[in-house]
């Protein structure tokens, strides 16, 4: 059986899906979590060795540690880096501990120096998805070699592009790239798929590090999306980020101690912030207590009210992407019938609020769709998408999905001014059609310049190529017709061609992707041919059951050498050697299935220890740094953490003394 | 009308698909109008059509072709894009318009005004005077907006009455090329139809520009 999976590879978390019959499922780990954290870690590179060290990585929960202890070997929120070039993510590297490779020039596709090794964010995502891959295969007992893979629907050509490639590198044939809150749309149309009237529905995402706003209308199993809005840098992450920067400030203010050259300090107060968040979710307030490096503790309780002000403006940023794409669909919010909240970021209450207020919930009565998990609902639409690809579920047998671009394409004219040639919200694929001629006499080439976006000057979009139409027949200038034809396919990628019409000769194209790959560099970067040789299915997953039965065997020996191992009890530490013992005895078999369930059940009995040495990484990390590491530290002003909004730390100062006057710090 | 290239018989309705075999077609010179199975008119069922919009989606969309041929794969992406760019372009009246007129061989736009020299630049005559007081009234509030002043209230206010009068204007234009529409599709008078909605389109474009600063210099203000 050939499974097409369906992938959400998101800012924070990726899931992988499939559908179970006529149901979208979503596939755990091995840890037996659904949600993949979108964290990569290179492991120590293997000593002595003539070749070039064949880099291995962590993926996933168990790259969480290695976040904090060793933050200069991790990276996180990569997705914010797709598609992008040195020249624009100044903003990125200020809020990110985001190390470029020291020898990236502009131009040139961005890399990212995780320890010794550098990688573009198209290789790292590749990991994610290779990762995701794994665990499907694992669950499924077969290759997978074929998925449907999400992408912010406010995604531009250039960070589609980066997603294929990355899917390309991980060995996996990506049959539809598919707008997350599409694919959002798509596992809830299912989930009710007994009504067939007409409606029209907004899908509102927020997820990690994006935002999305989609407009669509639901007729008889056609998904229509009509408008769709964004901002692919908005997401939980600034939220994070603005907390961070709070408590940073603070800490610094009352204690006199800036850690912010301290990469892995700062990855631990992240932890601290974020967990305060997700508690203020469903808590009136909640608590820091960290402890400082020369003893002190950085105490704070920040109600729930102090919060929401602080993040008002971030969530206020999602207003103007609603009402555009309302503006778009010529609907006012009274006409959408039903609003679906997806990513983790709408657990937030001020966000349902804001969603409330935008589309006029509570006033008429109506309450916004959270039945599916917001984590796990992009993933279980892909996978409904993967299945009407597939052609072969009956429940999936009428559904067809009808996407927009969600930005303009135009080309640079005279002037620098952008000529539209595609309109946003065009239903895809959609094609357009440009004339183009010489300026001087005898001239053979013609330079065009393609862009993406909104705004009326072509340097305030978004370059996605520089076209050279060459081998035009020399002729007086003005004479040569040349027709170039621009076609977005149903992944939103675009596709150019062109032909000199008097002479009738194809012109030759040469594509110079402002900021992509070569086909030959993603060739260069496949992950391993070892993984995409499918010979033999079986002995791969032994030998990928036994790499992971030793990557756990190996932390089990090293154990006592941590400090956490002494804090477990005589029958914890018993339980360990006897699951330990029993995964030795498996392993040199070929039961595949009886070195899993003896590695999880060894996973299992090691999590507590697992959190404790969690716990350490995090207190010694906060507690401050040897001689000999301080050498880790990122390297200075590049990787400083600003303040996103220069009145944000003053309005949390003056909001915290007023909420904090009279309480003791005990 | 051709035949199916897969098949042989010959094609019914939609060029872009076999009503027998259920093939795609491999797309050629054809109109928009073709593309939905319509006749060349200007006055068309919106709902009919997206109907037939839907019924060619399902059956030519990539999504239906994901485990066919690689060429099946490229009818069903050019066929796709076609029928598209035909749905696109007849839902929207004024596009219709401009694209029915460019099919039968006028000059719309700014082929006919000349490139540069766009129509929409050039104020239709009998509104000359009107725009010159109206851009002296949007200079003079742009200035105040640069100084930093408030702007004259007076001011703010005639142009709230000129944009209202505008798009009263956008709307009137609506209409007449609805009317003009008609007639055309009568078959009676057609090249005198066709000029008035030349002229009609011009004026549209150049309201429709007026409307759009003034609101823009008035969000600025407000």
């Amino acid at each position: 059986m050939e499974y097409i999976v369906g992938i959400d590879l998101g800012t924070t978390n990726s899931l992988v899906a499939y559908m179970q019959g006529d149901e979208p499922v979503v596939i755990p780990g091995v840890d037996g979590s659904n949600l993949v954290p979108s964290i990569v870690t290179l492991d120590p590179l293997p000593t002595g060795g003539e070749e070039a060290p064949r880099p291995t990585v962590t993926v996933g929960n168990s790259a969480r540690r290695a976040l904090i202890a060793t933050p200069e070997r991790a990276i996180y929120s990569v997705k914010r880096l797709m598609g992008r070039g040195v020249e624009d993510i100044a903003e990125e590297l200020k809020l990110f501990p985001f190390r470029l490779a020291a020898d990236v020039q502009p131009g040139e596709v961005l890399r990212i120096q995780l320890g010794e090794m550098s990688f573009t964010p198209s290789e790292i995502s590749a990991y994610i998805l290779r990762q995701l891959k794994r665990n499907a295969e694992r669950f499924l007992g077969a290759p997978v070699k074929k998925a449907v893979i999400t992408v912010p629907a406010y995604f531009n050509d250039a960070q589609r592009q980066a997603t294929r490639d990355a899917g390309r590198m991980a060995g996996l044939d990506v049959l539809r790239l598919v707008n997350e809150p599409t694919a959002a749309a798509l596992a809830y149309g299912l989930d009710r798929g007994g009504e067939s009237a007409a409606r029209t529905v907004a899908v509102y995402d927020l997820g990690g590090g994006t935002f999305d706003v989609s407009i669509l209308k639901l007729n008889d199993g056609i998904f229509e999306v009509v408008a769709t809005n964004g901002d692919t840098h908005l997401g939980g992450d600034d939220i994070d980020n603005l907390l961070l920067v709070v408590a940073l400030d603070e800490i610094r203010a009352e204690h006199g101690v800036d850690l912010r050259q301290q990469p892995d300090a700062i990855q631990a107060l992240r932890k601290a912030v974020i967990e305060a968040k997700i508690a203020l979710s469903t808590e009136p307030v909640a608590k820091l207590d960290i402890e400082l490096p020369g003893g002190d503790r950085y105490q704070r309780e920040i109600p729930r009210e102090v919060y929401e002000q602080l993040i008002a403006p971030v969530l206020g940023r999602t207003a103007g992407p609603c009402r555009q794409a309302l503006a778009d669909a010529g609907m006012a919010p009274e006409e959408i019938d039903e609003v679906v909240l997806v990513g983790g970021s709408t657990r937030i209450p001020a966000v349902r609020a804001l969603v409330d207020e935008i589309f006029h919930l509570s006033a008429r009565g109506r309450k916004p769709h959270t039945e599916l998990n917001p984590d796990e609902v992009v993933a279980m639409g892909a996978a409904v998408q993967a299945s009407i690809l597939e052609g072969s579920s009956a429940a999936t047998d009428q559904l067809l999905l009808l996407d927009v671009t969600p930005l303009s394409l135009g080309i640079e004219a005279l002037g620098g001014v952008v000529a539209r040639v595609l309109q946003r919200n065009s239903t895809i694929p959609a094609s357009a059609t440009e004339h183009f001629t010489t300026g001087v006499d005898g001239q053979t080439n013609v330079a065009i310049h393609v862009v993406q976006g909104e705004r009326e000057l072509a340097k305030d979009c978004r370059s996605l190529a520089r076209f050279d139409l060459k081998g035009i027949p020399p002729m007086p200038a003005g004479l040569p017709r040349i027709e170039v034809r621009f076609l977005i396919d149903a992944n939103g990628i675009l596709q150019v061609s062109a032909r000199e019409q008097r002479s009738g000769t194809e012109a030759q194209i040469e594509v110079k992707p402002t900021y992509g790959l070569t086909d030959d560099q993603v060739e260069a970067m496949i992950l391993d041919s070892f993984d995409n040789a499918e010979s033999d299915f079986a002995e791969r997953q032994l030998i990928e059951a036994r790499l992971e039965a030793d990557t756990i065997l190996g932390a089990v020996a090293r154990a006592p050498e941590n400090a956490a191992w002494a804090r477990l009890s005589a029958d914890e530490h018993a339980a360990v050697f006897a699951a330990r013992d029993h995964l030795i005895a498996v392993h040199p078999g070929s039961d595949l299935k009886a070195i899993r369930e003896a590695t999880t059940a060894l996973d299992a009995a090691t999590r507590r220890f697992a959190e404790l040495m969690m716990d350490d990484a995090v207190s010694q990390a906060m507690r401050g740094k040897t001689m000999e590491s301080a050498d880790q530290t990122l390297n200075a002003g590049q990787a400083e953490i600003h303040a996103p909004h220069p009145f944000a730390p003053a309005q949390m100062e003056e909001a915290a003394v007023a909420q904090t006057t009279g309480e003791s710090h005990d | 009308m051709a035949d199916c290239a897969q098949c042989g018989v010959a094609l019914q309705g939609s060029p872009l698909i076999c009503g027998g075999c259920g093939a795609v077609q491999p797309v050629a010179a054809t109109d928009y109008f073709a593309v939905l199975g319509l006749e060349r008119r200007l006055g068309l069922d919106g709902a009919a059509v997206e109907r037939e919009f839907h019924r060619l989606s399902r059956r030519l969309h990539p999504d239906r072709f994901a485990r066919a041929s690689e060429a099946e794969k490229q009818n069903s992406l050019a066929a796709t894009a076609l029928l598209n760019d035909a749905w696109r372009t007849l839902r929207d009246p004024v596009e219709r318009v401009e694209y029915l007129l460019k099919l039968e061989g006028y000059a719309v736009g700014e082929e006919h005004a000349g490139k540069g020299k766009s129509a929409e630049r050039q104020p239709p005559p009998d509104l000359l005077e009107e725009v010159f007081e109206l851009n002296m009234q949007l200079e003079e509030l742009r200035m105040s907006q640069r100084m930093g002043e408030t702007a004259d209230a007076e001011v703010v206010a005639d142009l709230a009455a000129a944009e209202k009068r505008f798009a009263a204007m956008l709307n009137d234009v609506d209409a007449a090329l609805v009317a003009e529409g008609a007639r055309w599709d009568g078959g009676q008078g057609r090249a005198e139809a066709a000029a008035r909605m030349i002229e009609l389109l011009d004026r549209r474009r150049y309201v429709r520009n007026l409307v759009r600063d003034v609101r823009q210099s008035l969000t600025v203000t407000a």
